[in-house]
């Protein structure tokens, strides 16, 4: 049976990321859900960002393309329609996905394209000194907010969610199994599929707010864990600082690519 | 019937982050700042391998027989 090391390129680590790093985890559950999946290499496409988790297509034995920041989801869109039998996978991180290339996120769940988009959120750009995105949480300091950050932070899930992603889900690093199983699900799901995997930064965030080293950092955010079950009888004030983990949304809804195709059917019919 | 459980740490890998030795439900790990973990409680662990999932550095490995 295929291990996710199969899917890796081993002879290129030690990986260039921080000591304790979270991505790295998220790194060996999407090798690990390829090999569980078992899909030809070649079928796979993954495009990622700029940033820290922009960095996974070093570290895979796939087809992979490093584009612009912000940009990985409209290159994304174009070889998800150009052949749609690709599997397509989108790696960013918050900085790329939701801060510089919000807009596009937004218009890549509308149109509902198919691919898997899987954000690791670590609260700021890390790869550039820790300065503060959308989504750092009001209060907490980085590099570029010295006295506490001051806008309110924004919900990457509840974005996706609102603009009509139809698989949205969030897990932790602190727990990869249930990471590997939104993932794989995600992977499955025909339609726009995003999966937040929040990551610890203890270089940057951490070091920063006072958190601790990453196991700390680990710990507290399954101290703040909720399933959505538990979250649909809490206050908005309860929720300020809670994570809520587990699939959001999921629902069927005819993806892009299918819905052009149908349009030109009808039209050679007609013709 | 008792498993047979190994683990190997790849220490040129290992970039010494402590989240294996704090994390292990089983406490199998024993880390001191600034050398990679060494296995002291093998009897006790269950083979969850959690331990290798969390590792970012894929410096774990952990065998179930």
């Amino acid at each position: 049976m295929a291990t996710y090391k199969d899917y890796m390129l081993f002879d290129k680590l030690p990986q260039t990321w921080c000591a304790g790093c979270g991505e790295g985890i998220a790194l060996q559950s999407i090798a690990a859900v390829l090999a569980s999946t078992g899909y030809d290499k070649h079928d796979i496409a993954l495009v990622s960002g700029i940033g820290c988790f922009g960095r996974v297509d070093d570290y895979l034995d796939l087809n992979c393309m490093h584009v612009t920041h912000g940009r990985a989801l409209p290159a994304a869109t174009g070889i998800a329609l150009a052949n749609p039998n690709l599997h397509v996978l989108v790696t960013m991180g918050d900085g790329d996905g939701v801060t510089i290339g919000g807009n596009h996120l937004i218009h890549c769940a509308r149109r509902n394209i198919n691919l898997t988009a899987i954000i690791a959120n670590n609260y700021n750009y890390g790869q550039t000194g820790g300065q503060y995105s959308a989504t750092t949480p009001t209060g907490s300091i980085t590099s570029t907010s010295p006295y506490g950050h001051v806008e309110p932070p924004m919900d990457i899930c509840k974005l996706a969610a609102a603009a009509g992603g139809t698989y949205v889900a969030r897990a932790t690093s602190y727990n990869p199994v249930q990471m590997r199983k939104l993932i794989k699900d995600g992977i499955y799901h025909k339609g726009f599929s995003l999966i937040e995997i929040m990551v610890a930064c203890p270089t940057h965030y951490g070091r920063y707010n006072k958190q601790g080293e990453a196991a700390r950092m680990m710990k507290l955010m399954n101290e703040q864990s909720i399933t959505p079950e538990e979250a649909s009888h809490m206050t908005e004030e309860e929720l300020s600082n809670k994570i809520v983990v587990g699939c959001l949304v999921n629902k069927e809804r005819d993806d892009y690519y299918t819905k052009y195709h149908k349009i030109i059917e009808e039209e050679r019919e007609e013709a | 019937m008792k498993k047979e459980i190994s683990i190997f740490i790849n220490e040129r890998l290992c970039k010494q982050c402590g989240i294996c030795s704090a994390l292990c439900p089983k406490k199998v790990f024993t880390q001191e700042i600034g050398h990679p973990p060494v296995i002291t409680n093998l009897e006790d662990c269950i083979g969850c391998a959690l331990c290798q999932m969390r590792c970012p550095d894929f410096a774990i490995e952990v065998e179930v027989k």
